[in-house]
């Protein structure tokens, strides 16, 4: 796409899937395109709309068992999200999010539902809920910086042979499924439990998605803010050490 | 008083004879408990000890020395470990602490602690009343409430949604307000859905109970549906976010001007209470304007439900607006104290429904806001719920960003593009913040840590 174009930035959903703040992840790109000097449009697609499969990037949030059912009707009945994947388009999966784009999840019901087919993940229920702070290191060919986010979930999730994992937990659960592992990478979807939201406690996670989107890699954007905030969640007395090493180590793990 | 007048043939068995014959003295101030210390007002030690059972009388005293240490040591006011040691040795206190009392609980996510003054100040005229104004909503700082005033013919407690399944089972109120659900403290508290079923079972075994609740909120709905005796008011909210898919058959809620509805079935029950504006229509067909001090839609919302479930103990509105309009603040909340050449209006918002109604409550164009954010765990420590408050309210004023995790609050202002100074302590900010007015919004702790430090009701 030419740079004049304005990229489009899909926020699946909304009204069903962004109960914890994952909305966020849509502004923080919109913000760090529009901060860069690239114009950029943030798309709500709701239950009322068909969805589109013209969005470069797409954000999709998490939310309780029967909002992920509806979502899944709804993105199985408008293929867009589907056609835009397989034209490469860019997708940020989060917690339930995620388990909607994998091909099996079995929710609180006990009932297994099918997913989206879109990453190669199962999902079944984890008997205790994971709540809290996580720090975890990213596979470093994709990111060198520490990823930071809080997790809510009770969902255990494991990463099937055409997928691997986003990233090792140094603390807190992610997948929950026994392997120490957080999130996903298919092609170019990154799926992730981690809110806070996500984009806006990593700002490399951010740009490395919408390098994609755009082709190559972007110019430097340094937020002080963001910054600030990094080094309180990782570095803070209140976490401890471990996530400080992360940080200042960078080293790939 | 007979037991009729308090809301029918229901409440006969939760009315003990003694409660009502009138032979019982005037509210006593919780000051006078604190000055007599040990010993219980009033009513007399021997009449007390023959109503409850000698474990809880003895557990309640034992409580009240406990908070009476902790208070000597300067540990806080001592009204939850009061209430905790209590709960220790009568794990039944709370049931056998509200034995032959008119019980009303009011619980939801937003405007509990309000609502509780309104009905307590309200139902002040017809008797005493214990209840917990200080907020403290769990099982042990309803026990001190109880303990505190253990004559008192009523009791309205507010109660937290997630501890509603608990108090209820133990209380056998009179009456439950429901005021609203959505999320709120999700790392501590269910989602919004799972809260809704807890709440419809605990109010499907509570078959006494008069349900007071509002009838624009589809989830209280939902679980206030399963009342014997609901009574539905149309109270209002803005906040959707949470009900866009149906708590009973997941399909979409479909919202129009005058309600909402699903396919399966599920519908805005028609309201006896409206609020319109502000002004209040009853069953009766009257209409009376609330014309409150308290500031904003919430309140009027409040106000409503507190005016239904005071009708249903027997309270006229215009009986209970005189006691509600005289309201000015509530525990800190709205009060305006000066400080240097600053007017500052101290304000609570601790989720982003709350955030959306005080948001409304700001000066249109001008002044200081200062935004205080701990995120300790009565705050919740997840402070992603900050990314659904929507602050274009905030455009134009000037923003101090503080508490313990202002770093989390600047990167959400720097992304909505809201220039921010940054600093760690909302007194400081105050007294830095160009003359004028201020409007502080902060939320639990920080709030009271707030409140504590700029002194209270000064």
């Amino acid at each position: 796409m030419g740079a004049e174009s304005t990229v489009g930035i899909g926020l699946l959903l909304p009204d069903l899937l962004g109960t914890y703040g994952d909305a966020g992840n849509a502004t923080v790109l919109h913000q760090r395109l529009h901060r860069r000097g690239i114009p950029a449009q943030i798309l709500p697609i709701t239950l009322q709309d068909a969805v589109p499969a013209s969005c470069e990037l797409y954000v999709i949030g998490g939310g309780e068992d029967g909002a992920q059912r509806l979502a899944i009707r709804h993105l199985r009945k408008h293929e867009g999200l589907q056609r835009a994947v397989a034209a490469g388009s860019v997708v940020l999966a989060v917690c339930a999010g995620l388990q909607i784009l994998g091909w099996r999840l079995t929710g609180s019901d006990r009932v297994e539902h099918r997913g989206l087919d879109l990453l190669d993940v199962t999902t079944s229920p984890r008997i205790k809920r994971a709540v809290g702070e996580v720090i975890a290191k990213p596979q470093p060919d994709l990111l060198n910086a520490t990823l930071t986010g809080f997790e809510n979930h009770q969902g255990a999730t494991g990463v099937g042979p055409a997928a691997r994992p986003l990233a090792r937990v140094i603390r807190g659960v992610g997948n929950g499924a026994g392997d120490h592992s957080e999130g996903v990478v298919q092609g170019r979807i990154i799926g992730t439990y981690l809110h806070g939201p996500v984009l806006a406690r990593n700002p490399d996670l951010a740009d490395l998605l919408l390098g994609w989107a755009l082709g190559g890699p972007l110019a430097p954007l340094d937020m002080p803010s963001v910054t600030r905030l990094r080094a309180n969640r990782l570095g803070g007395g209140a976490l401890g050490g471990a996530g400080g090493r992360g940080e200042r180590a960078k080293r790939p793990s | 008083v007979r037991s009729a007048d308090l809301g029918g043939a229901g409440q006969t068995a939760r009315v003990l004879d003694h409660d009502l014959t009138g032979c019982l003295p005037g509210r006593v101030h919780p000051a006078d408990m604190t000055a007599v210390g040990l010993n219980l007002v009033n009513e007399g030690p021997k009449r007390i000890r023959a109503r409850l059972p000698l474990r809880t009388w003895l557990a309640v005293r034992v409580g009240r020395l406990a908070a009476r240490l902790s208070r000597a040591a300067r540990l806080g006011q001592g009204r939850i470990i009061g209430g905790r040691v209590t709960l220790l040795l009568d794990g039944r206190a709370l049931h056998r602490l509200t034995r032959g009392r008119t019980v009303i609980l009011v619980t939801g996510t937003n405007g509990k602690t309000t609502t509780t003054l309104m009905l307590s100040q309200a139902l002040g005229g017809r008797g005493a009343v214990a209840t917990n104004s200080g907020g403290a909503n769990m099982p042990d700082g309803l026990v001190a409430a109880l303990a505190a005033d253990l004559h008192a013919p009523y009791a309205v407690l507010e109660t937290d949604e997630a501890y509603l399944p608990v108090a209820a089972r133990a209380v056998r109120p009179a009456a439950i307000v429901l005021l609203n659900l959505s999320r709120d403290q999700l790392d501590r508290v269910s989602e919004p859905s799972q809260l809704e079923r807890s709440i419809r079972s605990t109010i499907a075994d509570q078959p006494q109970a008069t349900v007071i609740a509002n009838a624009d909120d589809v989830l209280v709905t939902s679980a206030a549906l399963a009342a014997a005796r609901p009574t539905w008011v149309a109270a209002g909210g803005s906040w959707h976010v949470d009900s866009a898919s149906c708590p009973r058959c997941g399909a979409e809620i479909t919202r129009r001007k005058d309600g909402w509805s699903c396919i399966c079935g599920l519908r805005r029950p028609s309201p006896s209470w409206t609020l319109d504006g502000d002004a209040v229509l009853s069953p009766s067909g009257g209409r009376v304007t609330l014309a409150l001090q308290l500031p904003g839609r919430a309140n009027q919302a409040n106000a409503v439900l507190a005016l239904a479930a005071l009708s249903s103990v027997g309270v006229s509105p215009p009986e209970a607006l005189q006691q509600i309009r005289a309201l000015e603040h509530v525990d800190g909340r709205y009060r305006i104290l000066t400080r240097g050449d600053h007017a500052v209006r101290l304000l609570l918002a601790k989720n982003p429904a709350g955030w959306a109604e005080t948001l409304t409550l700001l000066n249109s164009s001008a002044g200081t806001v200062v935004l205080a954010i701990n995120g300790h765990v009565a705050d919740g420590q997840d402070l992603s719920w900050l990314w659904d408050v929507c602050l274009d309210p905030l455009a134009g004023h000037a923003i101090i960003a503080c508490g313990g995790r202002a770093a989390d609050l600047a990167v959400r202002l720097d992304y909505a593009d809201l220039p921010h100074t940054l600093t760690q302590d909302p007194i400081h900010a105050i007294d830095v913040a160009p003359a004028g007015p201020v409007d502080v919004i902060a939320n639990y702790t920080a709030f009271r840590r707030l409140q504590n430090r700029l002194g209270h009701g000064r």
